[in-house]
């Protein structure tokens, strides 16, 4: 490279703002699926399991970017491993001693952030490849699409099962069949095969908008 | 240099087990203070809740303090005792239900917090510990001074299905245990059940459970039972005496 790369260059700009839509990892690439289906009965945890997936996968990118001309190849799925799980368990120390309610709130799901095929899919496809910069914003790209359909699935789980948005209730009390109204929150909602089929409905409406994103047969 | 070599691949690899060991360990050495107190204070929060004290913790500019302020001044006395019903040697607040409950229950240690409410009256509170479905769920149950009417309960888990058996912990839950009576009126220790499909309205043995989270709800009956069971003689005794 002759000329320096301005940092926020149109090709890095779009490793930050693809995954958001036309590369989205859950709708497009499905990956991640069992964190999004786990994580998503209420907002606040997802919104947590987000951030701590983001921080785990832009520094987990740094990493291996850094280190990528050094990495022996036949164990290089192994040392992601180890970098990941690293990063995962530093994250729940920290959590643990700094943000406990929070930490409490997500119990196992931090661990679960290892098994996260988004982040493994990242290292392996981009981090190996290029250099830390671009690595760093991928991972945050991609952690942020990721997060974007945690919420969007969380709100529609956490309004329509608990009646609430972020633990505050928005449903009246008065509605409700128990205080004699005629409102019922949906049980399914908060079970997991509700998640997946309002990930489906997510996938579909956003592929009816974006038609090139459509196998042709 | 050659990175496919079998020598290179050894090297790096132990290399990098090493700085990751060494770097997890510093990490929990430097976090464990903090950690530990994290805990304590959770416990002392939690044993504060079940006889209805400390409730402003979320409000409290320093939330540590208020629960130490609020507990050395509530929970005055905490003592063991064993499934006799006998005073023992221990501190009640380091006692590790985990370890206890695997001990026979005549070795078991088990702890017993008293508290001094405002009014003057004493309650007991107990701590209790079981499973739910994907791990351990625990709680505290406090007694008025007849050692048969609940004055409070507080519940935790691990990590219980969140919105399902995760609720254990909501007030809703723990709310209607207040007033419910352990014994019956033949002086049998019936306990609490937590009933699938909604408690009897009157019935003041039964609470309702969660729908949807059965197998926590039937942990939550079954912890309740069995630890009572083991403080059964504490309470007769104690009852007698006052």
């Amino acid at each position: 490279m002759s000329e320096k790369e301005p940092l926020f260059s149109p090709k890095n700009r779009k490793l930050i703002f693809n995954p958001l839509s036309k590369d989205n990892p859950i709708t497009v690439q499905v990956l991640g699926i069992c964190s999004a289906l786990a994580v998503t009965v209420k907002m606040k945890p997802a919104f947590v399991m987000a951030l701590s997936v983001m921080v785990v996968l832009a520094s987990a990118n740094v990493i291996v970017s850094l280190l990528r001309n050094t990495i022996p190849n036949r164990i290089r799925i192994i040392v992601q491993l180890v970098i990941i799980a690293l990063l995962v368990i530093l994250v729940d120390q920290v959590l643990k001693a700094y943000v406990y309610d929070v930490s409490k709130q997500l119990s196992v799901f931090v661990g679960l952030i290892i098994t996260n095929c988004i982040i493994m899919g990242r290292l392996e496809a981009f981090a190996l490849g290029n250099k830390p910069w671009p690595s760093f914003l991928d991972g945050i790209g991609n952690a942020a699409g990721y997060g974007l359909i945690l919420m969007i699935v969380a709100f529609f789980r956490e309004l329509f099962g608990s009646g609430s948005i972020f633990g505050f209730q928005i449903i009246p009390d008065v509605w409700y069949i128990k205080n004699g109204g005629f409102y019922e929150n949906n049980g399914l909602m908060v079970l997991s095969p509700m998640a997946l089929i309002t990930v489906g409905i997510i996938i579909w409406v956003h592929r009816s908008k974006n038609r090139d994103l459509i196998e042709k047969k | 240099m050659d990175t496919n070599s079998n020598k290179y691949t050894f090297i790096y690899a132990a290399l990098m087990v090493i700085i990751a060991a060494a770097i997890l360990s510093s990490a929990a050495i430097v976090l464990k203070k903090p950690q530990q107190k994290n805990v304590e204070i959770e416990k002392k929060q939690n044993i504060l809740t079940s006889v209805k004290k400390g409730l402003e913790a979320n409000e409290a500019d320093d939330k540590t303090a208020y629960i130490e302020s609020e507990y050395s001044k509530y929970i005055t006395t905490s003592y063991v005792v064993n499934s006799k019903g006998d005073k023992i040697d221990g501190d009640a607040f380091t006692v590790d239900l985990n370890k206890e409950q695997a001990k026979a229950v005549e070795e078991r240690k088990l702890p017993v917090f008293e508290c001094k409410d405002d009014d003057g009256s004493v309650k007991y509170v107990l701590p209790i510990r079981g499973k739910g479905l994907w791990g351990p769920i625990w709680g505290y149950i406090a007694l008025e001074n007849d050692m048969n009417t609940i004055f409070g309960a507080n519940f935790d888990h691990k990590g219980e299905t969140p919105g399902l058996g995760a609720e254990i912990n909501q007030t809703w839950f723990s709310d209607p245990f207040a007033g419910k009576k352990i014994f019956n009126k033949q002086g049998v220790l019936v306990s609490i059940k937590v009933t699938k499909g909604g408690a009897a309205p009157g019935d003041i043995h039964a609470v309702d459970a969660i729908s949807g989270g059965t197998i926590t709800s039937d942990g939550v009956t079954a912890m309740i039972s069995d630890c009572l069971a083991t403080y059964e003689n504490f309470l007769k005794n104690k009852n007698n005496e006052l």
